[in-house]
């Protein structure tokens, strides 16, 4: 049999930077690597010494793309600690930003990031050269994800509105009602990409994945829940870490999760569907059934279907709190430092994101902790490589490579998040 | 006849949160008409296809944290002929330069199980530190706006329009009440450059300086005047110790309140 090896230096179209490493000897591949090289940036470390209530704007920067779930995150771990529950109209203004963070970054995973693979381009733009109508309305689409974010956050990256206990700001009635006939346009939309996305080709690719994600008991979860595993556990963030551990691997600047008791462990809208389908409105149910997909979806390709019915829910949810909303009197709860230890798990985009703080009487944080998803999944991608190159050693090596980048890229994975900021060496033995 | 060649614009990226590049692919409405202005040559974001160098434009995000990337950057410049730096990563060495006011050796031993493998630089620094840099785009995020205003400037071979006064003016003309003088709310608007139309004072915040230091501060004024407010000296140091910490106005005044 063959021996093969497949490498690809610096992964495109991904948030940050990777690469990938498969090596085939004989037939079987001895070795798949997701290579997280991102430099060390050290938040965990910095935020020591902050207060409690810079975290959602320190904690941002962490990722450009989905910054919306850290200040989330970290908000109601820092609410946890002080004793304060943010509810009410408040509480659906926090689902409505994540709404807007959503849709703007599934579609641009799903059309501007992932699609060309399907279909066969280096990217959007030589796409839209031939499909300039889909390109365009996904533009369109992505744009008012944004506009909540411009909206409700004040600009679409880093969004400045948003504070322990609620927001600096509430917006006008009349500026959130604007909001209504693109998000009419824009669930029509989504629901047309759920139509687009099931008539691809999917390479035939299916794992018995452990999915965990939060889990609600009466709505698609966004900041709150349980933490669940398909195949297992059941607890509330704070005792998530007794069920998963992050380890050290030589070829990554970023840690990768691990359910102690097991393996590899998969979060992401394939973990959230799996959990939450029954609490998916209606329309995106229907959708989801009419692309033929079931109640689980265990090819990790056909998550671009997955992405594209929360697109449809995330636009059925932002016209449902926008068409109650009522502004709150106060834009946000007074919070009172106090001293402990609070967990946040909120879902980003690409999965589960945890954070756990500890502070001090006065509001400084003594230690900082934060798992985001894509080092959760790494050790899943790393095993989907390794799957999908055994069940296709004869493809042709350009092809396979291509193949390869698009098993990670099934992740939307955000390497900038992921890399818990060191930088390791590769040793070799 | 034959067509003139579009300009080559290639995107890089050093220690940053990928934010100040995705700003390109935000600008929904004006994506197509730059790739058709263009030649989008380097993206790895937004494309897998890679055209060699030299470039006509490269866009710098991040900064410089390994040595590695301290290598890699003059590599970069060699092969473009302007050189752009975009985002407060880039041009001031960004959040995560608060390691330069600290032992990164501590740092690494605070959060990491196996510290001998970390090979980081002491500093998180500037594009500018490293090679010449043709033009600064400010911002954490940058403003796409900036950033087509740029690219705009470069294809009509006209200087950008950027202005480097204080957020204080675009807060005015917005016709705000001023957040530090009405509430006592600490504002750094009066020494942070313009760029994002006075967004944090327009939801009732102060300015927490995401565009670095105006052209010309006064950051002991204000420092001073945050102390008459009653703030701390450690509230003060952490007030300009943000995402611009290293830029000089900012570090030197966050310095002179350190006990």
């Amino acid at each position: 049999m063959k021996n093969k090896t497949i490498k690809v230096d610096y992964l495109a179209r991904v948030e940050g930077e990777g690469g990938l490493y498969v090596k085939v000897k004989n037939g079987v591949v001895t070795d798949a690597k997701f290579n997280i090289f991102e430099p060390p940036r050290f938040f965990e470390a910095f935020l020591q010494g902050r207060r409690f209530t810079e975290a959602p704007d320190i904690t941002a920067r962490i990722c450009g793309i989905c910054p919306v779930a850290y200040q989330m995150s970290s908000t109601h771990a820092m609410e946890q600690i002080c004793g304060v529950k943010v509810d009410g109209q408040l509480r659906e203004l926090r689902r409505l930003l994540y709404c807007g963070e959503w849709i703007e970054s599934h579609v641009l995973h799903i059309y501007m990031l992932h699609l060309p693979d399907f279909l066969g381009y280096e990217d959007s733009i030589a796409m839209a050269k031939d499909h300039p109508d889909a390109v365009k309305k996904a533009l369109k689409l992505k744009k008012i994800g944004n506009d909540i974010m411009i909206v409700l956050g004040g600009r679409e990256i880093h969004p400045i509105n948003v504070r322990v206990g609620g927001f600096y700001k509430v917006p006008a009635k009349k500026d959130l009602q604007a909001l209504i006939d693109p998000l009419k346009w824009a669930l029509d939309a989504s629901v047309e990409t759920v139509e687009l996305v099931s008539t691809l080709s999917f390479p035939d690719l299916e794992r018995d994945y452990e999915f965990v994600s939060l889990q609600h008991p009466d709505e698609y979860p966004l900041c709150e829940g349980n933490i669940v595993s398909s195949k297992g556990f059941d607890v509330e963030p704070i005792d998530y870490l007794k069920h998963v551990e992050e380890i050290h691997v030589e070829h990554s600047t970023s840690l990768q999760g691990k359910v102690i008791e097991r393996d590899d462990y998969l979060t992401g809208p394939m973990a959230r569907y799996h959990h939450n389908y029954n609490r998916l409105p209606k329309i995106a149910r229907d959708t989801a059934k009419k692309a033929g997909l079931d109640k689980t979806c265990k090819n990790p390709f056909k998550s671009i279907i997955v992405r594209a019915v929360e697109t449809v829910f995330a636009c059925h949810e932002a016209l449902r709190i926008i068409k109650n909303y009522e502004p709150p009197d106060e834009p946000y709860i007074e919070v009172t430092p106090k001293a402990g230890i609070g967990h946040g798990a909120s879902e980003a985009p690409r999965g589960l994101l945890y954070h756990r703080y500890e502070i001090d009487d006065s509001g400084i944080i003594k230690k900082a902790r934060i798992i985001p998803p894509t080092s959760q999944n790494q050790k899943a991608v790393e095993k989907d490589l390794k799957q999908f190159v055994e069940q296709n050693l004869d493809m042709p090596n350009d092809e396979l490579t291509w193949k390869c980048e698009q098993t990670v890229r099934n992740y939307d994975p955000c390497i900038s998040c992921s890399c818990h900021f060191l930088k390791l060496r590769i040793d070799r033995e | 006849m034959a067509k003139t060649q579009k300009p080559t614009l290639a995107v890089w990226k050093f220690a940053s949160c990928d934010g100040c590049q995705l700003s390109l692919l935000d600008c929904e409405d004006e994506l197509l008409a730059v790739a058709g202005a263009i030649q989008i040559a380097n993206f790895p974001e937004a494309s897998r296809a890679v055209m060699k160098g030299p470039y006509d434009i490269s866009l710098v995000e991040g900064s410089i944290t390994t040595p590695h990337d301290a290598e890699r950057i003059h590599k970069i410049r060699r092969q473009s002929k302007l050189l752009i730096t975009i985002g407060a990563c880039a041009t001031a060495g960004g959040i995560q330069a608060l390691r330069n006011f600290a032992d990164v050796k501590e740092y690494i031993a605070a959060v990491y199980p196996s510290p001998q493998y970390i090979e980081t630089l002491g500093k998180s620094t500037p594009i500018a530190d490293h090679v010449f840099v043709d033009f600064e785009l400010r911002g954490c995020p940058i403003n796409k706006y900036q950033l087509l205003e740029i690219v705009n400037a470069l294809l009509n071979n006209r200087k950008p329009n950027t202005p480097t006064y204080s957020v204080c003016m675009e807060c005015k003309r917005r016709g705000n009440v001023c957040v530090m003088v009405a509430h006592g709310t600490p504002c750094l608007g009066p020494v942070t450059q313009a760029g994002c139309n006075a967004l944090c004072p327009s939801f009732n915040r102060g300015c927490f300086g995401c565009f670095g230091p105006k052209e010309i501060t006064n950051t002991s004024a204000l420092g001073d005047w945050f102390k008459q407010t009653g703030m701390a000296d450690d509230d003060i140091v952490r007030t300009f110790r943000g995402f611009n910490a290293f830029a000089e106005p900012f570090r030197r005044e966050s310095e002179a309140h350190e006990k």
